[in-house]
Parts: structure tokens; C-alpha cells; sequence
């Protein structure tokens, strides 16, 4: 399977350098690099929370303006869906997938840094409207109207509707590289019912990526074409329908929320089984269930819609299809519990956070299916009940999912293991903290307190609740600092890990850590599920290469193409057509050299 | 594995899973995003139809016989990219490179029809902004022929490679991959012309 023997031989020492790291294809560079960006983000995005929890600490406060308020609770959402949770998952995409497959890299190297700068560029150019003192204020979802150049005059949502394409861009280009690596780039002998679950999970994301981006893609045009060349797609003047916004936006949207948690799902059903020495409970069930929750999500959008009267026919039909998509989420939850049941539990941080997942999930989950009737939607639609929902969903089911990850994988990654003792700490104040944070919300809402509302009235009656939410969101604050402390200092202190240091099954746990340039000395044979575990499951990983291995060389393409499209962005903000052109002959200009440098993947 | 390698065409015969070289796979997965992109715009563009408030109409502005010409164009544009990968394939310079200059040109020559479609379309009043016809016309049809003009880049590309002398066999998938594109883009046009067109 080593693909030539003319090639030079692999230098000793990996690349290092700065140069090493801007023009990399390696996909475990890059999934650090993701890693680390996103991690950037998430801190951001973190702070805008923080500051919006000082606000609603406690009634008719004045930190912020309203105004400050919408763009915090806009570029909250934002930051923490296109910048940090999903580059996040991105960053587990690309370090573990190609380790858990038995490949080499991703099947496209230069896309996959591609992937990562345009991510970059798009995070820092949605960003650099706080530093023109112009931030998106219209909301995550963005509903049309809010975001006309009518209502909205300022270049606010032009940083956000040109933002979000060309993070859209990074994950599409993304998606049909892990749809290829995952398809194709399997060692021999490992059939699809072989793969590891993330793996599968990795390839359900990606395909909901690269069908539900371009309907962003093309409801975030219309809104670009409306703002800058005055069309009439949300125009009510018009006779636009401003409904057709909120159709595309979900059709985007809800698929959008199992892009979020199936990574997670993924990185439990790893996590599970490993500390509780017991193969998952049910895999193909796992599989397919996580395979259907990819076509139903396809079929609930308009559950996000009920409020806007679309009648009794579509709202029956969303109902019942958002009812029907809480089975195959529930039989996953059932496998995982059978999966710990009379297994050899050890509560490392990592298993504490796929618990907590699971723990937090089922809440997440159970107030999901109430917002299925329409009746009862109608009530908490708008309230702070929906926040306490997906906060569950996205903090308590995606960040704990990916922090188990973080401890599951870091060891691989860095060849040392998190401290373990303030790990535990970690885990323990953030769950206090979530809970704290997002359960009083669920009253809060039913109270009556509307979201995206800058202040409240202290008759409400919902001040000691805001106030206990704001503690809370101190305290998941505090526990992120204590995973900060804690990386500082693994870095210096930590103990080596050694392949395989949790006693894992999958295939990356069968090389070094952290892993060679060229991952695996020989591409072994696999026949078995759990490789690692089953007698024979596969052919032995020499510590050294037989042969020389190819590994390719760098590229800075990718990232000047990125660049590109940064300069054609910041050009269209600008209102400069000359800037805007010239970024696309900078973009058009590094495609072809791209498509010509000499490149052996 | 082997008989893995005796389909791939290239010199580097990777070990693929499916069998299928791994920039095709990819290259069906970006067409499959394709789908949805081109699916959103025409879908957008049957929602709106016939609630514009303001003139002209579809059926006062479109002059089918021209269109039907154009798209006669770009269907036989395809039929010389099948040629023009045959050619490749079976190592006939010359015929490649008349065969995907004749693809390049066909591009070329349905541009040419939609620009003098669209200038025709905004002498009659109906420009971008005119109405939610003018919005969901222009945008899906400048979509589909900013596609095309990519296409007619590409082929050009290929063409002057050609010309280097570096577009022999070993190439024909880069070839292949090109018409997987080219092909797309004709069949969104069927739909288009279908639809948007025909269907009034």
C-alpha cells in the first residue's frame, strides 16, 4: 500500500517554523490549527455571554445599550455556531478521522488548508466589526426585514451576510473532502460496518453540510443582492414574502443543529465503550439511527415557524415528523446506557464528560419534544424557555461532547496526558455552572420573559433567577480558565501518554503519539470492528518504515487564495469595486497555481 | 485492488475503497451540493411567480425562438465535450483540441446569447430590480451563466495544456472531470429552459 518506492525518504525531524505551520497539508496540523482557532472563538464568544448574563443580572440594568445588546446576542450565536462549535468538531474531523480510517492524510490536502484559512478569514472578518463599531445586531437567524437596507442601514449585516458565505465556503469545501476521504480512503478490509462510529458520524455531518449550505448560500445572496443591488426578494412592497427568508434560513437551519451534535454523538459513542471495556452496545443501530436522524432532520424545519400562522395542515405535518425524529435520538441514548450497563467503568475526565453528555442531552432533548406541539410552541416560542433548550442541546450535549473529546484525543494529538485531578475540577464546575446558568431559564421563560430583550421589569418577578443564571455563567467561565490552567500546564508537567494510554480499539490508538507525518509505517489490514481489541483484528504497525514514504510537500496557495477571498470581502463592505476584483484576481490567480504546482498527495 | 488500478487511468493508481478515484468522488459530492444550490434559486423563483405588482411579465419578455437557439448551443456543446474526452482519451491531440476549442466556443456562444438576452430584457424595463420577476430571473439565470463562464475557463485551461503538449492520456480524467461539470451545468439549463421558459 506504500505508494512508491522513488520517492525521497522522509526527513528525520518533522518541519517546524512558523512557514512549517502557514503553508501545512498535514491533516493533523491542520486539525490543531482548527482546534486552536476555534478554541480562540469560543473564549470570544464566551466573554459576549458573559456580557450579556452581566446585563440581565439584574432588571432595568444599563451596561449595554439595546443596541450593543442585539449585536452581543447576534454575534454570541454567531461566533459560538460558525466559529467555535462547528470549526471545533472540524478540528476532530481532521486529526482523528484519517487515524481512525488507516489513511494517510484527507483525500485533498491543499483543500482541506484551504478549508481551514477561509475559515480563518471569515472569523476574523465577521469580527472586525466590533473594531469598526459595527457589529450583525439582527440575530443569528437573521429574519428578513430586521436585516433590510431599510430598517438597517449600516454596514452591520453586510459583515454578517458576507461572513457567513464565506464560512460556508470553508465547510463545503470541507464537507466533499471528508465525504471522499471517508468513502474512499478506508484501509483495506475496513467496511463501512467497520468504521469507527465518529467516522460514521464524521460522514453523516458532512453530507448534511454539503446539502443544507447552499440554501444559506442562496437565501444569504438574496439578502447580499437586496442590500447591495436592490433587488426584491424580502421586499413586502414588492410582494416578497418575508416567510421565504425564514423557509430557507430553517431548511438550513435545522440540519444545521445535527451538524452541531452528531460529531458529539460520535466522539460519546468512542468515549463509552473504551472506559467502560465493552464494545458499544448495538453499533449498527447506532449507525443507522444516526444515519436517519441525517434524513429526518431534512423534515422538521418549519417546527422553528409555528408562530407565523402557516396553518393547521403544515403544522400537523412538522409536528409529527419532529415527534418521530425524537426516536432514533432516543434509541441512540438507550445504546449508550447499554453500553456502560455492566461494563468495567472508569470515570476519567473524558467518560465524566460523555456521562454529563448524556445526563444533559436527555434534558436538551425532552424539552426539544415540547416544542413539537404547536400549542404548547406557541407559549414558549420567543422565551427564554427556548434558550434553556438548545443551551442543553448545544452546550450540554456539543461542548461536553467535544471536551470528552479534547481529553479522549489530546494525549494522541500531544503525546501527554491532561491532568487529570483538574480535569475532574473542570468537569464538576461546568456542570454546576451549565445548570446553574440554563435551568432557571426554563422558568424565566415560562414566566414570561421574552429573549433578545435587553432588560426586564422587576415586577416580573424573574430577578433572582437571572441573577442565579449570571453566577452560573461565571462559574462555566471559571471551569474554562481551569482547562486553560490545565493545558499551561501538561505542556511542562504532563505525563507521557504512549500509544495507547485509555485502552483504546479504534486504529489511532495502534501508532504514537503524537502520530508521524505519515501516520502509519505500513497501512495494516483490518478485520475487525475493534481492530486494537479483537485477537488478529489487524496486521501489525511496524515501529519503522520498511520503506520510504512519501509524504508531500506544503503549499501556500490555499492560503493566499483565502486571502483573496478576505480582500474581495473586505472590498464589498467598502462599497470598492476595484478591491472587491482585485481580490478575485488574487483568488483566480492562486487557483491556477494551485492547479499546476507539483503536488503528489 | 488490482482491478482497482486497472480503472484508474492516471499513473498513480492509488488504492481507493470504492475503486473510484478520489477526485471524481469528490467531484459527484460537490455536484450533489450543486443540486440543492440550483434547487434553492429555481425553487424560489416558482414561489414567486406571478406576484410581481409591476411589469413585464415573463410572457411579454421571453422570446423562446432565440432561447430555444441557444439552447440547442449549449446541448451540442456537450455532445463535443463526450468527443473532446474520447479524443483525450484515445491520445488524438488534434481532434482534442478541436473538440474542446468547439466546447470552449459553444460556452462562448451561449454566453453571447444571454448577454443580448439580458440587454434586450433591460431596454424592455425589466431590469434586477424591477419586480420580484426581474430579482428571481436574473439572479437564477446569472447564476447558471456565471457557471458557464467558469466552464468556458476551464475548457480554455485545458485547451491551451493541450496546446503545451501536456494533456495526453494520463490526463483524460482532469478531461473527464471537466465534462462531469460541463454536463451539470447543460443539465441545470434543461431544467431551466423547462421551468422558467416553457412552463408559463
Amino acid at each position: 500500500m506504500v505508494t512508491s518506492v522513488a520517492y525521497p525518504p522522509v526527513a528525520a525531524a518533522p518541519p517546524s517554523g512558523v512557514w512549517s505551520w502557514i503553508t501545512t497539508t498535514d491533516h493533523k496540523r491542520i486539525g490543531i490549527l482548527y482546534g486552536v482557532t476555534a478554541f480562540v472563538f469560543f473564549l470570544i464568544g464566551g466573554i459576549e455571554a458573559l456580557i450579556i448574563r452581566l446585563q440581565l443580572a439584574r432588571p432595568e440594568n444599563h451596561l449595554v445599550t439595546a443596541q450593543r445588546f442585539n449585536e452581543l446576542f447576534t454575534m454570541h450565536g454567531t461566533t459560538m455556531i460558525f466559529l467555535a462549535l462547528m470549526p471545533l468538531t472540524a478540528a476532530f474531523f481532521n486529526f482523528v478521522v484519517p487515524l481512525q480510517i488507516g489513511a494517510r492524510d484527507v483525500a485533498f490536502p491543499r483543500l482541506n488548508a484551504f478549508s481551514y484559512w477561509v475559515f480563518l478569514a471569515g472569523g476574523l472578518f465577521l469580527n472586525a466589526s466590533w473594531l469598526v463599531g459595527a457589529a450583525p445586531d439582527a440575530g443569528w437567524f437573521g429574519y428578513a426585514n430586521l436585516t433590510s437596507r431599510q430598517f438597517n442601514p449600516g454596514p452591520n449585516i453586510d459583515f454578517w451576510v458576507i461572513g457567513l458565505q464565506i464560512l460556508g465556503i470553508a465547510s463545503l469545501a470541507a464537507s466533499f473532502n471528508f465525504i471522499t476521504t471517508i468513502l474512499n480512503m478506508r484501509a483495506p478490509g475496513m467496511r463501512m460496518m467497520r468504521m469507527p462510529v465518529f467516522s460514521w458520524m464524521v460522514l453523516v455531518t458532512q453530507i448534511l453540510i454539503a446539502t443544507a449550505f447552499p440554501v444559506i448560500t442562496v437565501a444569504l445572496v438574496f439578502l447580499m443582492f437586496d442590500r447591495f443591488f436592490g433587488t426584491t426578494f424580502y421586499s413586502v412592497a414588492a410582494g416578497g414574502d418575508l416567510l421565504l427568508w425564514q423557509h430557507l434560513f430553517w431548511l438550513f437551519g435545522h440540519p444545521e443543529v445535527y451538524i452541531l451534535i452528531l460529531p458529539a454523538m460520535g466522539i460519546v459513542s468512542e468515549v463509552l465503550p473504551t472506559f467502560s471495556r465493552k464494545p458499544l452496545f448495538g453499533y449498527a443501530v447506532v449507525v443507522y439511527s444516526g444515519a436517519l436522524i441525517g434524513v429526518m432532520g431534512w423534515g422538521v424545519w418549519a417546527h422553528h415557524m409555528f408562530s407565523v400562522g402557516m396553518g393547521p395542515v403544515a403544522d400537523s405535518v412538522f409536528s409529527a415528523t419532529t415527534m418521530l425524529i425524537a426516536i432514533p435520538t432516543g434509541v441512540k441514548i438507550f445504546n449508550w446506557i447499554a453500553t456502560m450497563w455492566g461494563g468495567r467503568i472508569r470515570f476519567t475526565t473524558a467518560m465524566l464528560f460523555a456521562v454529563g453528555f448524556i445526563a444533559m442531552f436527555i434534558i436538551g432533548g425532552l424539552s426539544g419534544v415540547m416544542h413539537s406541539s404547536p400549542p404548547a410552541d406557541l407559549q414558549q416560542t420567543d422565551t427564554y424557555f427556548v434558550v434553556a433548550h438548545f443551551h442543553y442541546v448545544l452546550f450540554g450535549g456539543t461542548v461536553q461532547g467535544l471536551f470528552a473529546g479534547i481529553y479522549y484525543w489530546w494525549p494522541k494529538a500531544t503525546g501527554k496526558l491532561l491532568g487529570e485531578k483538574l480535569g475532574k475540577w473542570h468537569f464538576w464546575l461546568m456542570l454546576i455552572g451549565m445548570n446553574l446558568t440554563f435551568f432557571p431559564m426554563h422558568f424565566i421563560g415560562l414566566l414570561g420573559m421574552p429573549r433578545r430583550v435587553y432588560t426586564y421589569r422587576p415586577e416580573l418577578g424573574v430577578a433572582g433567577m437571572n441573577l442565579t443564571a449570571t453566577i452560573g455563567a461565571f462559574i462555566i467561565a471559571l471551569s474554562v480558565l481551569i482547562f486553560l490552567y490545565n493545558v499551561w500546564r501538561t505542556r511542562r508537567h504532563g505525563e507521557p501518554a504512549g500509544n495507547d494510554p485509555w485502552g483504546g480499539a479504534t486504529l489511532e490508538w495502534a501508532i504514537p503519539s503524537p502520530p508521524p507525518v505519515y501516520n502509519f509505517t505500513v497501512i495494516p489490514e483490518v478485520s475487525s470492528r475493534m481492530p486494537v481489541w479483537a485477537k488478529g483484528g489487524m496486521t501489525p504497525v511496524p515501529a519503522q518504515p520498511p520503506e520510504p514514504i512519501h509524504v508531500p510537500g506544503g503549499s501556500f496557495w490555499p492560503l493566499l487564495a483565502a486571502a483573496g477571498m478576505l480582500t474581495a470581502a473586505t472590498g464589498a463592505v467598502m462599497h470598492h469595486l476595484w478591491i472587491v476584483l482585485l481580490g478575485g484576481a488574487i483568488l483566480l490567480f492562486s487557483i491556477f497555481n494551485w492547479a499546476f504546482e507539483p503536488f503528489e498527495a | 485492488m488490482t482491478h482497482a488500478a486497472a480503472h484508474a487511468p492516471q499513473q498513480h493508481a492509488h488504492y481507493t475503497s470504492t475503486g473510484l478515484d478520489s477526485r471524481k468522488l469528490g467531484f459527484w459530492a460537490y455536484i450533489g451540493s450543486e443540486c440543492l444550490l440550483f434547487g434553492a434559486l429555481i425553487s424560489t423563483y416558482l414561489v414567486y411567480k406571478g406576484r410581481s405588482v409591476t411589469g413585464p411579465t415573463p410572457h411579454e419578455i421571453f422570446n423562446i425562438p432565440v432561447t430555444s437557439i441557444s439552447t440547442f448551443d449549449l446541448l451540442m456543446s456537450s455532445l463535443a465535450m463526450v468527443l473532446a474526452l474520447s479524443a483525450v482519451t484515445r491520445g488524438d491531440k488534434i481532434w482534442a483540441r478541436v473538440w474542446l476549442g468547439t466546447t470552449a466556443l459553444l460556452g462562448a456562444v451561449f454566453l453571447g446569447f444571454q448577454y443580448y438576452e439580458f440587454s434586450s430584457f433591460v431596454r424592455e424595463g425589466l431590469t434586477i430590480k424591477t419586480s420580484l420577476f426581474g430579482s428571481t430571473f436574473f439572479t437564477l439565470t446569472g447564476t447558471h451563466g456565471a457557471h458557464v463562464a467558469v466552464g468556458v475557463l476551464w475548457l480554455t485551461t485545458l485547451l491551451v495544456r493541450s496546446f503545451q503538449g501536456k494533456l495526453g492520456p494520463e490526463k483524460a480524467l482532469n478531461v473527464e472531470i471537466a465534462g462531469l461539470y460541463w454536463h451539470f451545468v447543460d443539465v441545470v439549463w434543461i431544467v431551466i429552459f423547462t421551468v422558467v421558459y416553457l412552463l408559463q
